[in-house]
């Protein structure tokens, strides 16, 4: 007897839950029905990564390290689903690693005691900017967002990313390993749909602190960073990022473009 | 002895005018461009007034559209000279300029106050030691720039364009131009339009150095020219100090250029005094807070927001001591509050505080004399002010305090945080704990315990929000003008 397979129903990822775009379109990929998101669920998404990001932020550096390594974990044991090819995975769970121990390393390394020339305890430490966009390229569709992903979260920051528009499954399915992997509801929310709909929605959004635009797509960034010039968000346009060593050589980069140097002075004496 | 009724005497201060007689300022100054002063090609030449006397300190060419051109093109010409010079030999020159302006640093001070309306007590204490001290903070790095990115390398962005304002003249050419120099870089420095002469003291200062011609520009102009120097093409870095709507002009104009930006722009800074603080020390650190330099501080403690229970103790205090602030001639080293630095400037913080009566704050201003000449704004305090206020919300950029309250620690954050800017902040109270758990919570670039408006070049400073991004002073100033790999 031949069995019927159990299909499965592509759906954003937004504040935790998986969720049916509330427009109620849909693209094709492959065999599959996937939502095509609309300029709600972009707000709606920020909204969910603006209500988790607090939460994510006072987390312990540790306890951050150990959920992000835990996602790699998750993707170790289920990476197989997500058919992408071996060395796609691998470098993918590698970058999850190597974020995963920056956690606590950022802060030594961007922040310290400045040494002011009058009585006080002066520091400067980084903390996350807030919620981060990432506009995903199309190809790698898992380490190109894996790569723009793990040190906006190893930050701090909770993230409404729009995915590889080509090949959305693989993320999609990364959704189902990052839920399972104590990423707190809404830190990660992850869009599919037409990348010229949905990233200018994003851009423009006034409550979006940052947003990391690795789409390649020259015209599409001309407008973004006009977007976001209206409330000052920061910008970055990485090139797609194709191998390990090209997410983790310019680490401090990434994770500086996503964090804010916050300076206290406490006075030292009467 | 008997009990007398004991004659009171009232103590006065008798005028202590700094002399202006050993500053040789020129009549005219040309623009500094590959290493020498020039005529401008197609700009013009217009007189820097004394706010304070409305009269010409000296005339300055601003320059043109092809002047512009002619400064980057002289900076790209000069920059692989530079960058290829040892870090060293870099610093070396950038030690050079600190110990110039710490030589010259009473002239500096004086045409600081001439030419701005700052008192001069703050241009000697603050603005011209602080410049050299970031130079000499700076020059040291010029040979350990890995050190500064984590050990990676690093290599200069190529010609940065950078734009300064009017408050800080000379202190932010020197947070711009060194840390540019000592990573390798040239760079094209517009001064204030109302502030030019002490950056062109500076390119004296420049030549005395032996600088390589080109490594600096400095081209005074308008906003017009600020707006075609972001412009130019073959600009690598843009960095700005400035008001966020101009900010905001200059980061929609580099869309798509993928040119470097560094944004260090308004603030409604929130100072919070808590019941517990000692309020005496509170009330000096208001003062200074709000009314050193005349307010014209992007990091101003503009909203003051007191704890309810101590809130009428507070403002008491706070009124009886403005009372006291002398507001007058800026070469009066017992000056407090000095000019308003321009007339525009003057009409901006008028119509704010016209708004804020409109909108049902109590306003009292202090009763002094005021010169009759020059532009001038007493010291003012708003009480009663709503959140939605524009008093509470926009940059007034004057000696004008806006006051609310707050019951909670919560409060007091929540309301602090309730704004599109991010710069700074200040807490007052005796609790070590409270001041720690408050201060990571406020989304502000500088938070300031029991003081207010401190600075050092070793020291971070920059903005969360629509403060800006970036930041100068300490290594994170270096970053914004590498590339690392």
């Amino acid at each position: 007897m031949s069995r019927l397979a159990v299909r499965k129903t592509y759906k954003l990822f937004v504040g935790g839950a998986f969720v049916r775009s509330e427009s109620g379109r849909y693209d094709r990929a492959g065999e599959f029905n996937i939502p095509r998101g609309s300029r709600k669920d972009v707000r709606d998404a920020v909204l969910a990564a603006r209500k988790a990001q607090a939460g994510w932020a006072s987390r312990t550096a540790y306890n951050r390290g150990q959920v992000l390594y835990r996602a790699a974990e998750a993707l170790e044991s289920r990476g197989d689903e997500l058919g992408v090819s071996r060395p796609e995975l691998k470098a993918s769970i590698d970058v999850l690693v190597h974020y995963a121990g920056w956690t606590d390393k950022l802060q030594p390394v961007l922040g310290g005691i400045n040494p002011v020339a009058a009585p006080f305890l002066s520091f400067s430490l980084p903390e996350p900017t807030g919620v981060v966009g990432i506009v995903a390229p199309d190809e790698p569709e898992l380490l190109g967002l894996l790569a723009e992903l793990a040190p906006v979260l190893a930050a701090g920051n909770s993230v409404v990313a729009i995915l590889s528009e080509t090949g959305p499954l693989a993320a999609l399915d990364l959704a189902e390993v990052l839920g399972v992997s104590d990423v707190p509801g809404g830190v990660v929310n992850l869009l599919s749909g037409r990348r010229a709909e949905l990233a200018p929605a994003l851009a423009g959004h006034h409550d979006l602190n940052a947003i990391v635009d690795a789409s390649g797509d020259s015209d599409l960034g001309a407008e973004i960073d006009r977007l976001a010039a209206e409330s000052v968000t920061r910008v970055r346009h990485p090139a797609a990022t194709t191998s390990y060593a090209g997410a983790v050589a310019d680490a401090l980069s990434r994770l500086e473009a996503v964090t804010e140097l916050k300076t206290a002075w406490h006075p030292v004496g009467a | 002895m008997s009990t007398q009724e004991r004659t009171s005497i009232v103590w006065d201060y008798a005028p202590a005018p700094e002399s202006p007689d050993h500053v040789r300022l020129r009549d005219s100054y040309g623009l500094f461009i590959g290493g020498e002063f020039r005529d401008p090609l197609d700009g013009e030449r217009v007189r820097s007034m004394n706010p304070a006397t409305e009269e010409p300190v000296a005339e300055v060419a601003f320059a043109g559209e092809r002047d512009l051109r002619a400064a980057v093109e002289a900076a790209r010409a000069a920059q692989p000279g530079w960058a290829a010079l040892s870090g060293l030999e870099r610093g070396k020159y950038l030690f050079r300029i600190a110990r110039l302006i710490q030589e010259r640093a009473r002239e500096l001070a004086i045409v600081e106050s001439m030419d701005g309306g700052k008192p001069v007590r703050e241009s000697r204490d603050v603005d011209v030691p602080l410049a050299a001290a970031h130079f000499f903070h700076y020059a040291g790095w010029a040979d350990k720039l890995s050190y500064g990115v984590g050990g990676r390398a690093a290599a200069p962005l190529g010609v940065a364009a950078q734009i300064v304002p009017w408050n800080f003249p000379l202190l932010m050419a020197a947070w711009k131009l060194a840390p540019a120099l000592a990573c390798g870089n040239t760079a094209v420095l517009k001064p204030a339009e109302t502030t030019p002469l002490t950056a062109l003291l500076l390119a004296e200062i420049c030549q005395e150095a032996e600088l390589p011609p080109g490594v600096v520009a400095i081209v005074p102009g308008d906003g017009a020219a600020g707006a075609a120097l972001v412009r130019q093409p073959d600009v690598d870095k843009v960095a700005f100090t400035g008001s966020t709507a101009v900010g905001k002009d200059i980061q929609a104009a580099l869309a798509g250029r993928g040119v470097s930006l560094t944004l260090e722009l308004g603030g409604k800074s929130a100072n919070i005094v808590f019941e517990d603080a000692a309020l005496d020390q509170a009330v000096e650190g208001i003062v200074n807070g709000i009314f050193f330099n005349q307010g014209h501080v992007c990091c101003a403690g503009s909203r003051l927001l007191i704890q309810e229970s101590v809130a009428d103790v507070v403002i008491g205090k706070l009124w009886e001591r403005m009372g006291r602030l002398r507001v007058g001639d800026p070469l009066d080293k017992n000056t407090d509050v000095g000019a308003i630095n321009s007339r525009e400037q003057l009409e901006r913080i008028e119509e704010l505080v016209t708004a804020g009566e409109g909108e049902g704050a109590v306003r009292r201003t202090v009763a002094c004399e005021l010169p009759e000449r020059g532009w001038w704004f007493a010291p003012t305090i708003f009480t009663e002010v709503a959140p939605a206020h524009r008093i509470a919300v926009e940059e007034i950029f004057g000696p004008v305090v806006s006051v609310l309250t707050f019951r909670t620690q919560a409060e007091a954050i929540e309301k602090a945080n309730a704004s599109p800017y991010g710069l700074a902040a200040g807490i007052w109270t005796d609790k070590g704990a409270k001041a720690f758990e408050v201060a990571s919570a406020l989304q502000a670039g500088v938070v300031w315990q029991n003081t207010y408006n401190h600075f050092d070049p070793s020291a971070a400073f920059g903005g969360y929000k629509e403060s800006g991004f970036g930041r100068e002073g300490g290594p994170a100033g270096l970053r914004p003008y590498l590339r690392v790999s």
